[in-house]
């Protein structure tokens, strides 16, 4: 028992010294973190919005017509005219067909990694690839399929869906990784719970532990695809330049808001450089309402986690 | 919550012992038909032998309790029971265990086709993240019944046998995680038994919950025997004397020359002979609270 010099009060108070500055220093160097981390977001956003806000119109944002570079002085009736509606027919379009092929494809990896493959060499190799090709750079993903699909079709090569497979092996690692990790950590209690009902591995892994996992699946899966979406790299060798609308992703080169900023803001023309920061407004907006849509889903997968 | 009377049979094993207050269930009358035969069986987990040589029988609609220190393997041979070892890698089992006579480990014997009949209830609650609803019509479910109106009157059933139905009835919709320890476990229970097993086992069913959702699991135990085999592993005495017919005392053999541990089955008999007049030595350390 400590002895205190008054019998009466237990001293309840933080010691002060040592113990409180390191707190205080803590705090300070989260604080300062945390600033550090959101002045340069909160730049890019504001700028962007300031930039291409004037930009953003109905019909800058549905005109199917990309007008060329100009310099205004030069063509200013050409100005005001045309809009970015091809390439956000051709972002939704890619991402989509990439989504199809990566999703389904990257969350049967990450089952496969997590419930059936254990310890054996091949799910080893695959986990080990899966993280090697997190790392490689999305310009790599771009140049392995120019190599191994557009130059072998020639002039016919460069498409929209040659765009998608480009992405489609930017995402898969996401999609795996992240659906492996919320698929590990579906409580084994779970699994046995079901078991012990009588049911076959498959049923367990279809009934209990992917709807346990489904929210966490979802919410990567919806971040996989908001990231493909921006991805310039895999798109510039793969889907060709196109001025106008094209619908059909299977032929015909195509466009996509990405690659669009690429080439406009490298303009020398003022009306270029604004039409690249309104493309640029309208793909951030685009990722914004992907997450949003990753929290509903989150949220309406987790309804019965609590 | 009442108990249902019983004999209370007041003992002391001797009298330079702590005294142990049980209320000893009467004397079973002659054991029923035989539903597990354990003859000689060891289990191994890779190179660890964590059971040696049991061989035990357990009867129909009794309650059986496997009691006995950490690591003594008394879990380790209930999860034999309905297979669940198979689930650990490494896992081996020597010896003979049938289950009506047919031998659970044959080959060609398959694990599901076994657990349907022998279902088991957790130490942890362990509800699926889904409806209260779904949780009970989950096993109907993966056994192909479909009809709403089929499943509704399965739940009700289970649901009433797990003495939860009353609590439960308004909000069948809600989650499962959102019931209470107590609840979640008779949940639990009520989801094992909508598969309508033969067997139910339980390990350590009531450890994780506090007195009053032990008593209402207990008195669950009891009710359920009249349908069902049971048999139940505890760490709690008093509990093994309060629901269960006969008791098997399991203890842990410490061979210091190899320095190996490993569970025994020291002795079984009926609940009342081992908390009264136990044979061996070291059960009567163990129910006089000397050891363990």
């Amino acid at each position: 028992m400590a002895v205190t010099t008054d019998p009466g009060v237990v001293d309840l108070r933080d010691p002060s010294g040592w113990r409180q500055a390191k707190n205080r220093l803590a705090v300070g160097a989260m604080w300062f973190a945390f600033i550090c981390l959101v002045v340069p977001l909160g730049f890019v956003l504001v700028g962007v919005i300031v930039k291409g806000a004037s930009k953003i119109d109905w019909s800058f944002l549905t005109s199917s017509t990309i007008p060329p570079p100009t310099l205004p002085p030069l063509l200013a009736k050409i100005e005001g005219t045309g809009g970015i509606g091809a390439a956000i027919v051709g972002t939704l379009e890619i991402t989509a067909f990439a989504s199809v092929i990566a999703i389904p494809l990257g969350i049967l990896g990450a089952v496969y990694l997590n419930e059936y493959g254990g310890n054996r060499p091949l799910a080893r190799l695959l986990s080990f690839l899966s993280d090697v090709m997190t790392g490689v750079p999305s310009i790599v993903m771009g140049l392995f399929i120019f190599t191994v699909w557009v130059i072998p079709h020639g002039l016919t090569g460069l498409s929209g869906m040659a765009g998608s497979f480009a992405l489609a092996c930017l995402m898969l690692p996401i999609v795996i990784r992240s659906s492996y990790e919320m698929l590990r950590l579906v409580p084994d209690s779970l699994r046995q719970g079901s078991y012990a009902l009588g049911a076959s591995k498959a049923r367990v892994t279809l009934t209990v532990v992917l709807p346990a996992a489904a929210g966490g699946i979802v919410s990567g899966a919806l971040l996989a695809v908001a990231r493909a979406a921006g991805e310039t790299a895999p798109l510039l060798f793969t889907i060709g330049v196109v001025t106008a609308t094209n619908g059909n992703l299977f032929s015909g080169p195509n466009t996509a808001l990405s690659t669009l900023i690429f080439s406009e803001v490298l303009q020398p023309y003022p009306n270029a450089v604004a039409f690249g920061w309104g493309a640029a407004l309208t793909l951030i907006a685009i990722a914004f309402i992907l997450m949003i849509a990753a929290r509903l889903v989150t949220a309406r997968f987790q309804r019965y986690s609590r | 919550m009442e108990q249902p009377e019983q004999d209370v049979v007041e003992q002391t094993v001797s009298a330079n012992l702590p005294r142990l207050e049980t209320r000893v269930q009467p004397p079973s009358t002659v054991p029923g038909n035989t539903i597990f035969e354990v003859r000689n069986v060891s289990i191994w987990y890779g190179s660890f032998k964590a059971v040696t040589d049991v061989s035990l029988p357990i009867y129909e609609n009794e309650v059986t309790a496997f009691i006995g220190s950490s690591g003594s393997g008394k879990s380790t041979v209930l999860r034999a029971f309905n297979r669940m070892n198979d689930l650990v890698p490494g896992a081996r089992v020597d010896g003979e265990m049938t289950y009506r006579g047919a031998d659970l480990y044959a080959r060609g014997v398959s694990a599901t086709a076994v657990r349907r009949r022998i279902g088991m209830v957790f130490q942890k609650p362990n509800p699926f993240p889904k409806s209260i609803y779904d949780n009970v019509a989950y096993g109907p479910r993966i056994n192909g019944i479909r009809g709403k109106a089929q499943l509704d009157e399965i739940v009700e059933k289970s649901l009433r046998g797990a003495a939860l139905w009353d609590e439960v009835k308004n909000r069948l919709k809600q989650s499962g995680l959102a019931l209470s320890g107590g609840q979640a476990q008779r949940l639990c229970i009520a989801r094992t038994i909508a598969v309508e097993p033969d067997v139910v086992l339980m390990d350590e069913p009531a450890s994780a919950l506090d007195p009053i959702a032990t008593l209402a699991v207990e008195d669950l135990i009891r009710e359920l025997k009249q349908n069902y085999t049971i048999v139940i592993v505890t760490h709690n005495m008093q509990q093994a004397t309060r629901v269960s017919d006969r008791t098997a005392f399991f203890s842990v053999l410490t061979d210091s020359k190899n320095d190996t541990r490993t569970g025994i089955l020291v002795e079984h008999g009926s609940t009342q002979k081992i908390f009264e007049d136990p044979q061996d030595s070291r059960t009567q350390a163990y129910v006089t609270g000397r050891i363990g």
